[in-house]
C-alpha cells in the first residue's frame, strides 16, 4: 500500500516562523446574541432568583435538567415545572491545567457533571467545583466522584440570569 | 444484506502531517488521485462523489465541502457531504455504500479531508463551539473537558488505572511505526513515557491524546458487476450501522457508549454475525484518546464492560494476537485529521483483508474486519464491516 500514499509536504514551525512559505492571515469575528428559548429562558430567570428548576414528563416520569419543553424520549410536551435543590452529587470531574489554547493555568479548573437533587437519577449539568485547593495534587486529594456538593451563588444583586450566577459548587460538609 | 452488493475496490491517502503545505483542495486531490490510480480507474468512470469533512470552523470556510469539491473530483457530479463530527470518516463510507446499494449509482468516490492547522493559535478554538452557547460556553470550557470527564467516569466505574489505559497508546504508536503515512509512530515508546507526559486535563495527559493533523483519505466503491471487472480482490461491505445519542450529554451514563452498541448491533444483524468476538478478525475502533479504544471495544460488544483493557494487557489486541485491534496505529499513532482519520481506518481494513498492509500485515489471512468512528458531542457511533 506504500504506493498509494502521496508524498505530502509537511511543514515545520520554523518554515512558518522564518517565512519560507507564504501565509495569509485573515481573522474572522462573529458576534451572536442567542435567545435562551422557552425552557432555558425560564431556567435562567430562576437562576437569577437563586433557584434551580427542572421539568417533568408525566409519561416517562423523568424530571429533567437542563429543562426542556418537550421530552425527547416520549416525544411529547413536558408537563410541569419542578423546583430542585441547589445540592447534588458529582457524577464525574476533571482537573484541567490548561486553557483552550494550551497555555498553563496558574490554578487548575475543575469541571464536573453534577446530578442535581430533586431531578431524576443521572440528570446532571456541567459546572465547576471550587474551595478544593489550588494545585493539581491538592485538588486530586480533595475531590472524588460521588462527593456531595452545593452551589455557591453570586450575591443576589449581581446575578444576571446566566449559568455563571452559580460561581461554582463546593463540597458539602459530610 | 439490504440492496445490491457493494465493494471497495481502491484506496489512497496523503501522508498525515502536523501542518501541510497543501491546501485542503490539494490534499483531497492527492488522496483521490491515489485511490483512483490504485484501481486503475479514471474520474470519468465515477458516477457520484461523497465528500466528508468535519467542522467548517477549522478552515474558516463556510460550505467547506463545496470549496473542497474540485480536488475531490466532484465537478459535474452528484455530490453529497458526510458530516457527523469525528464519526464522519466511517459515515462517508456508509453513504458511499447506500448510494450504490440503492441502485442509484454504480461507482462512488469517497473522499475525506481535514486540515486542522489553519485555525490559529490552536484548532481547539473551533471545538469550543460544540458546547451549548447558553448553559456551557459561559463557563469557559475546552474540548479536553468532555474527554477527561468521560475518561474519569469510565476509569472510576471499573476501577481501571492510568497504566491500564496507557497501554493502548503504546500499542498504537508502536503499530504506527510501520505505517508509511504516520505522524507519530514510535517503535520504542513505553508506558512510562505516557504516564510521565504533561497533565492536560486530569486524567488526560498529553500522550493519551491524538495529535492535531492535516491529511486526506479516499476510497473507490463499486457495485458488484463493476467491482468484479475492476479487481480480482474486491472487499465487500457486509454490514453498516449508525446511531445518535441524546444531545443532553450531562444526562447520559458517560461510562458506556450506548450509541456505539446500537450502531454495532445494526451492522452485525446486516452482516449475519451472531458471535462478533469469533467472527470479527480485525478491529479498527476509533482512538482519538487511548481510553476511547477500550470504551469502543466494549460498545462493539467485543469485550465485556470494563474488561477491554485485558485484551491489551494480554496481547490479544496485538497485531499477532487473536483479535488485532488498530493494526494501523490509529489516530494516536498515524494521526487524527478528523474525517480522514475515520476513513483511514476503513482503508486499513481494506488493505489488511487484501493482504497488502506490508509491514503491518496481520498474520493468518483475516477474512473480516470492522472499522468504527465516533463523534459529534460524544454521541454518534458509525460502524462498517468489511469482508472478502
Amino acid at each position: 500500500m506504500e504506493r498509494w500514499v502521496y508524498p505530502t509536504t509537511g511543514l515545520r514551525a520554523e518554515d512558518l516562523e522564518q517565512g519560507r512559505v507564504c501565509l495569509v492571515r485573515t481573522p474572522m469575528r462573529g458576534e451572536y446574541a442567542w435567545d435562551a428559548g422557552v425552557a432555558v429562558g425560564r431556567f435562567l430567570a430562576e437562576l437569577k432568583a437563586g433557584r434551580l428548576i427542572g421539568r417533568r414528563c408525566r409519561a416517562c416520569g423523568r424530571v429533567m435538567v437542563p429543562p426542556r419543553m418537550f421530552c425527547e424520549q416520549c416525544f411529547r410536551p413536558t408537563d410541569e415545572w419542578v423546583p430542585l435543590a441547589d445540592t447534588g452529587t458529582v457524577i464525574t470531574l476533571s482537573v484541567c491545567t490548561i486553557s483552550w489554547d494550551m497555555r498553563r493555568l496558574e490554578v487548575p479548573e475543575v469541571p464536573a457533571v453534577i446530578a442535581i437533587d430533586g431531578a431524576s437519577p443521572g440528570m446532571g449539568i456541567m459546572h465547576k467545583l471550587g474551595e478544593i485547593g489550588r494545585t493539581l495534587e491538592e485538588i486530586l486529594d480533595r475531590v472524588r466522584i460521588g462527593m456531595r456538593v452545593q452551589a455557591v451563588w453570586k450575591p443576589a444583586g449581581e446575578r444576571e440570569g446566566a449559568i455563571t450566577d452559580i460561581l461554582y459548587f463546593r463540597p458539602l460538609e459530610q | 444484506m439490504a440492496g445490491r452488493r457493494v465493494a471497495i475496490v481502491g484506496a489512497g491517502m496523503t501522508k498525515f502531517v502536523r501542518r501541510a503545505l497543501e491546501t485542503g483542495q490539494e490534499l483531497a486531490w492527492e488522496a483521490a488521485s491515489k485511490a483512483l490510480e490504485s484501481c486503475e480507474m479514471t474520474l470519468d468512470q465515477i458516477d457520484a462523489v461523497v465528500l466528508g469533512s468535519a467542522p467548517d470552523a477549522f478552515d474558516g470556510v463556510h460550505m467547506k465541502v463545496e470549496y473542497l469539491s474540485p480536488g475531490a473530483g466532484a465537478w459535474g457530479k452528484p455530490t453529497i457531504r458526510g458530516y457527523v463530527g469525528g464519526g464522519t470518516g466511517v459515515f462517508a463510507a456508509i453513504q458511499g455504500w447506500y448510494h450504490i446499494a440503492s441502485g442509484m449509482f454504480d461507482t462512488v468516490l469517497v473522499v475525506c479531508e481535514e486540515k486542522m492547522s489553519s485555525c490559529h493559535p490552536h484548532p481547539q478554538a473551533a471545538f469550543n463551539y460544540i458546547f451549548d452557547h447558553t448553559l456551557e460556553r459561559p463557563l469557559g470550557p475546552n474540548l479536553l473537558w468532555i474527554f477527561a470527564l468521560e475518561m474519569n467516569a469510565y476509569m472510576t466505574k471499573y476501577g481501571l488505572t492510568k497504566r491500564d489505559i496507557a497501554m493502548v497508546a503504546v500499542k498504537n504508536k508502536r503499530n504506527a511505526a510501520d505505517h508509511p503515512a504516520a505522524l507519530l509512530g514510535d517503535p520504542n515508546i513505553t508506558v512510562e513515557d505516557i504516564l510521565q507526559s504533561e497533565v492536560l486535563a486530569w486524567p488526560v495527559q498529553r500522550l493519551d491524546v491524538s495529535p492535531v493533523t492535516d491529511g486526506a483519505v479516499a476510497i473507490v466503491m463499486a457495485a458488484e458487476h463493476v467491482a468484479r471487472r475492476v479487481t480480482n480482490k474486491p472487499v465487500w461491505v457486509e454490514g453498516v450501522g449508525w446511531s445518535l445519542d441524546t444531545q443532553y450529554w450531562t444526562n447520559r451514563d458517560l461510562s458506556y457508549p450506548t450509541y456505539v452498541e446500537e450502531a454495532a448491533r445494526k451492522a452485525y444483524a446486516m452482516a449475519g454475525i451472531k458471535e462478533p468476538r469469533k467472527e470479527i478478525h480485525i478491529v479498527e475502533p476509533y482512538d482519538p484518546f487511548d481510553y476511547k479504544e477500550l470504551h469502543h471495544l466494549e460498545g462493539l460488544l467485543l469485550a465485556d464492560r470494563g474488561k477491554a483493557a485485558e485484551l491489551i494487557a494480554l496481547g490479544i489486541a496485538n497485531r499477532d494476537g487473536d483479535m488485532p485491534v488498530t493494526p494501523s496505529g490509529g489516530l494516536l499513532g498515524v494521526g487524527n485529521p478528523i474525517a480522514a482519520a475515520g476513513l483511514m481506518k476503513v482503508a486499513e481494513i481494506f488493505w489488511q483483508l487484501r493482504g497488502e498492509a506490508g509491514k503491518r500485515q496481520v498474520p493468518g489471512q483475516p477474512r473480516r474486519g470492522l472499522a468504527q468512528a465516533w463523534g459529534d458531542l460524544m454521541q454518534v457511533g458509525t460502524v462498517i464491516i468489511l469482508g472478502i
